[in-house]
């Protein structure tokens, strides 16, 4: 399997260090503690391993026998043959974070195409190697922007249509801060209401405004308006974004925004049941010696040859210990390779390909679904390419019903929103055909008569 | 040669995946929300994948050959667990699915939690932390809620011995605590006065690496735990180098009170070139209402016809979410695989080979390279990279001249209180002859670095690129390749 | 090591050059080199912001480390080197001279005898080896 040694191999090397036993090499080990028996099952073979890890599979229903109206922050997209032919080379994914520049420079060229895409797909200036996820990356946010005002402003202003769990990531990473707090999504917050409900909250406490493009109901504002507000006030606004929509909206640059964040696995990554996904981090010049996370840079050798090195290192846990202002080490690495392929192989014309077909299809839905009756579209807003609709029963009862159907039905608000009893999430992408929606539209339909 | 970048390699109208044309009727994107300009490269599928296989070449990679980065734990990453990650019931099934469609992901995940809780001797365990990073931020911030609940309001320091991971003191000032250093003594433990000169009621506890990262196991460990649990404070392991204890000690029978575990150490999952990871915590049971939302619990327990049913649920005192989701699911798939493979009979190889290995690396070069801390090591050992006789070589010029040997190097200069540190650790995967050729090169460099250091000093000369500049790349700081011209 | 011997010297590497009663600020030479490159620095106070002794006044960083200055006296800030932030190696050649980083009108000139001559900084940072 995967420890070499023969038996005459083991005795000859604990004859070269002087020992009797491998028991021998545990003498510093508590003599009452040593050797417990542990209570887990028997070894198994590769054979039998894999015969198991097929069972435990196939006791899900996956995405490939069911019909995937469900996003809510993680999104069912195609992911061309090409991105896990990659990712699966042991060159890139048995290697190391990249700290010796000579003998990774693979890595770090594919991270520094990252940064690069990211950029520019983003608007911004500077992207980082990447973050856990989209929610971290917004609480990485909050964080530097408590930093950037060396603590004198202590409040982070949450959009209530910001994804429910960034927002309590958000929480736990700040609770370690003194007297930051967040304002603006309570529990009598009108979690519809637009950017404007947001303006009050802004004041010369603030330190950040968190808003997310399209937001957590899908819907797309124009910021540029919460933007002025924001810096009127000295604050920074932080924008989360889904990548997948930028190709066909407005960069978050165009409203001004300071912080980009946001979760990359629409770009390649598998939904994997929530992880590991990817969180993108992009800010102004200005910002850059705050943001946490890797970075790389471009520099020569000692030939004058073009290469790539981690740079602003001195910024890191490592070197700055308790003055460090995070103590994130690894990016998202393999993840992060996974949407610099996907988005290499898509390109400006595919990425724009795939935003496109997700807007027609979800504005299809939507507007089948709207034409039935006891369900409504909530909202005018314009939207991308999810969308909330009130039904006629509980969504719980209403998903159970779909999926009898195998349909993977919308997300159900009321589990955030109280105020949104009745209201789910419905979200469309290039996966779904229209035989597919039509399918949905029908099987609503007969359930809204039952 | 260098590789020219994707942006130097885009040619206009390429495109190398197309998709359908709309099946649906089309409605246009109000004008008002319109982008127009996408500023991405335009590539064919054979320009993709060229570049990244030419890139990948530029790497070093455990399946190429011996990576001996200490405290990294660079072992074998078993072809198996990447088959089994990308089964589509696992790879293709959406985190907010209703909980009885994905019974078979919730009893993986409740398995392996049972699974690390007794091979650590914790009481409860959390899979969500993304990274060990992570999982410190977790464990800090549940001693925090801990003595917050029990309305302790004094504790507000965290005890860091010098030897620590440069996390350990990050992490803590993160959570809001003052991080007190405790030095080392001559033999490598904690040093006893020094800690107890710290110990106080304001002590919220101590964050303890072992074995240490000087390799070592720590002989005072159960009067650590005991001053510090005297003093009022919590013991959080950091199980970074946990690979030395499997089978042979669990932290929890110690007295340790929480701990990480890093599955992309230990239970072998890729390091993908930085990450993902994953960070799960263990805790002893006056902690497991603290853990971070949500955990897997028995909701219903099965009996010879049904199967339990499991679920999500947040603990009562939780300190709340640490990443969006239950956590990097792909990679408690490989680790579950992993232990399964090994079982209860075989996981206590893992820590003996290790063990085996860095005892006998280290026997073989002690002649020549000073052992820092010379007793028995455990899954790594220390040596300095240095000599009186040679003053103009250093650790650095060693490391950069084994990659001319086909080696990737050691850690370097941590930690920090041995002069010149070059940390090594084998793991349990590596064989005799691998073993034994590393010493050689490593021996022939130690004489190379008094015959000849200029070799050392330019090394090294085989690799795709020599030593960079990294004044330059801090100084002139270019992040991207290409950028737009209004930019 | 260069350790001139006008200067007054503080146990984390400052000196202070003192002129009536406004003192120049700057890390010493031995500082300069531990760091090695200078790739970066910020002056984190302002014109006008009074300084208690030992409040962090800037950050230096090199490739390999970072490092806080700290005041050496306490005062009003009156002058900070604005050239430092594009030109952050001037520190590395010319510590005591272009690489300065604040003047400060000095509140309590008693402080001045807390720290180092240029014999007691030099045999204090010999003790400290390399």
């Amino acid at each position: 399997m995967f420890i070499p040694h023969t038996p005459s191999e083991k005795e000859e090397m604990l004859k070269t260090i002087g020992m009797k036993s491998l028991d021998e090499l545990f003498q510093d080990v508590p003599e009452k503690y040593r050797f417990p028996k542990l209570n887990l099952p028997p070894a198994l073979t590769e054979m039998e391993a894999m015969e198991q890890m097929r069972e435990y599979a196939e006791a899900n229903e996956s995405t490939r026998e069911l019909i995937c109206f469900l996003g809510a922050g993680a999104y069912n997209h195609y992911i061309p043959a090409g991105v896990d032919f990659i990712l699966r080379r042991g060159e890139f994914y048995t290697a190391y974070t990249p700290y010796q520049p000579e003998v990774s420079q693979g890595t770090l060229q594919a991270i520094f195409e990252f940064q690069t895409l990211i950029a520019n797909l983003t608007g911004m200036d500077v992207s980082n190697a990447s973050h856990y996820d989209g929610a971290t990356a917004a609480a990485e946010a909050a964080v530097m922007a408590y930093h950037n005002f060396r603590g004198k402003r202590n409040t982070m202003v949450l959009s209530p249509a910001v994804h429910p769990q960034y927002r309590e990531v958000v929480r736990t990473y700040i609770c370690g801060y003194e007297n930051v707090c967040t304002a603006g999504d309570s529990e009598d917050s009108d979690p519809l209401a637009g950017p404007e409900a947001l303006y009050p909250l802004i004041d010369e406490n603030t330190a950040m405004v968190l808003v997310q493009y399209p937001d957590f109901f899908g819907r797309i504002f124009d910021y540029t308006a919460l933007a002025k507000k924001t810096h009127e006030a000295g604050a920074l606004l932080c924008v989360a974004v889904n990548p997948t929509a930028l190709a066909a909206l407005k960069p978050p640059s165009s409203f001004d925004a300071d912080i980009v964040v946001g979760e990359g696995q629409p770009l390649g990554i598998p939904l994997s049941f929530g992880g590991p996904y990817l969180g993108i981090f992009a800010t102004k010049k200005e910002y850059v010696r705050k943001i946490a996370g890797r970075l790389v840079g471009e520099s020569s050798d000692s030939q004058g040859r073009r290469a790539y090195v981690l740079t602003l290192t001195a910024r890191e846990q490592h070197i700055r210990r308790e003055k460090a202002t995070s103590n994130i080490c690894t990016n998202q690495g393999l993840m992060a390779l996974a949407a610099t392929v996907y988005l290499s192989l898509l390109g400006k014309n595919g990425l724009k390909q795939v935003a496109n077909l997700c807007y027609q299809k979800a504005h299809y839905a939507a507007g089948q679904i709207a034409a039935l009756p006891g369900f409504e579209v909530v909202g005018a807003s314009p939207f991308f390419h999810e969308f909330v609709v009130r039904c006629p029963i509980a969504v719980k009862e209403l998903n159970q019903r779909l999926l009898d159907r195998n349909i993977l039905g919308g997300y159900d608000l009321s589990r955030d929103y109280p105020a949104l009893n009745r209201h789910m999430l419905l979200a469309v992408t290039e996966m779904n055909t229209k035989e597919e929606i039509d399918l949905l539209v029908e099987t609503l339909k007969e359930v809204s008569h039952a | 040669m260098p590789e020219a970048t994707i942006y130097e390699l885009t040619s206009a109208g390429r495109q190398g995946v197309r998709f359908p044309d709309a099946d649906v009727p089309v409605s246009p994107l109000p004008a008002e929300f319109a982008r127009e300009e996408l500023p991405l490269p335009e590539l064919s599928e054979i320009d993709v994948i060229r570049h990244f296989t030419r890139l990948s070449q530029k790497n070093y990679c455990i399946d190429y050959g011996f990576y001996p980065l200490g405290s990294c734990t660079m072992k074998y990453n078993p072809k198996v667990n990447e088959e089994a990650a990308r089964l589509p019931g696992f790879a293709a099934i959406h985190p907010l699915q209703p909980e009885e469609t994905v019974q078979g992901a919730l009893a993986l995940m409740y398995t392996l939690q049972e699974w690390l809780a007794e091979i650590s001797g914790f009481k409860g365990v959390t899979l969500q932390p993304a990274a060990g990073a992570q999982g410190e931020y977790t464990g800090v911030m549940i001693i925090r809620a801990y003595h917050e609940s029990r309305q302790d309001d004094k504790r507000k320091k965290i005890i860091v011995p010098d030897s620590a991971h440069g996390t350990n003191p990050a992490t803590s000032a993160m959570s809001g605590f003052e991080v007190v250093g405790v030095a080392t003594d001559a033999s490598g433990n904690v040093d006893l006065d020094a800690l107890k000169a710290t110990l106080d009621d304001t002590v919220a506890g101590i964050m303890l690496t072992n074995p240490n990262t000087l390799g070592l196991f720590e002989q005072n460990v159960l009067e650590v735990v005991r001053l510090v649990h005297q003093a009022g404070g919590l013991v959080y392991g950091d199980g970074a180098n946990l690979n030395a204890l499997l089978g042979v000690v669990r932290p929890g029978d110690l007295g340790f009170d929480i701990m990480h575990f890093n599955l992309h150490k230990t239970f072998s999952t890729p390091h993908g070139g930085g990450g993902p990871g994953c960070g799960p915590v263990g805790v002893a049971a006056h902690l497991v209402d603290f853990l971070p939302d949500p955990v897997v619990v028995m909701v219903e327990a099965g009996d010879d016809d049904t199967a339990p049913l499991y679920g999500f649920r947040r603990p009562d005192k939780s300190i709340g979410r640490m990443k969006s989701f239950a956590g990097h699911f792909g990679m408690m798939v490989r680790a579950f695989c992993y232990i399964s493979m090994y079982g209860g009979d075989h996981l206590r190889d893992i820590a003996d080979y290790a063990v085996l290995n860095a005892n006998y690396l280290m026997h073989k070069v002690k002649q020549v390279y000073k052992v820092a801390y010379p007793r028995v090591c455990m899954h790594e050992f220390v040596v300095e990279g240095r000599w009186d006789d040679a003053p103009e070589v250093h650790a650095l010029d060693i490391s950069k001249r084994l990659m001319d040997y086909d080696y990737h190097p050691p850690t370097n200069y941590f930690p920090l209180i041995v002069h010149e540190a070059l940390m090594i650790e084998p793991t349990e995967t590596e064989s005799k002859q691998e073993l034994d050729q590393f010493a050689e090169a490593l021996i022939k460099i130690a004489q190379e670095a008094h015959t000849q250091p200029e070799l050392l000093k330019s090394a090294p000369h085989n690799t795709p690129v020599g030593r960079v500049d990294e004044v330059k790349a801090a100084k002139d700081l270019v992040l991207c390749c290409w950028m737009p011209d209004s930019k | 090591m260069n350790t001139p011997a006008e200067l007054k010297y503080n146990a984390t590497d400052e000196w202070v050059k003192v002129e009536g009663n406004i003192a120049t600020i700057g890390i010493t030479d031995y500082a300069q080199e531990q760091l090695s490159d200078i790739v970066f620095t910020e002056v984190i106070v302002s014109v006008g912001d009074s300084l208690k002794k030992g409040a962090n006044i800037a950050t230096v960083e090199s490739v390999k480390a970072a490092s806080d200055v700290n005041a050496p006296v306490s005062g009003k800030v009156v002058e900070v080197n604005e050239e430092l932030g594009s030109a952050p190696e001037v520190i590395n050649t010319d510590p005591y001279g272009k690489g300065w980083m604040l003047k400060v009108e000095l509140s309590d000139p008693g402080e001045l005898g807390s720290l180092m001559d240029a014999a007691a900084y030099e045999k204090y940072c010999q003790e400290r080896g390399h």
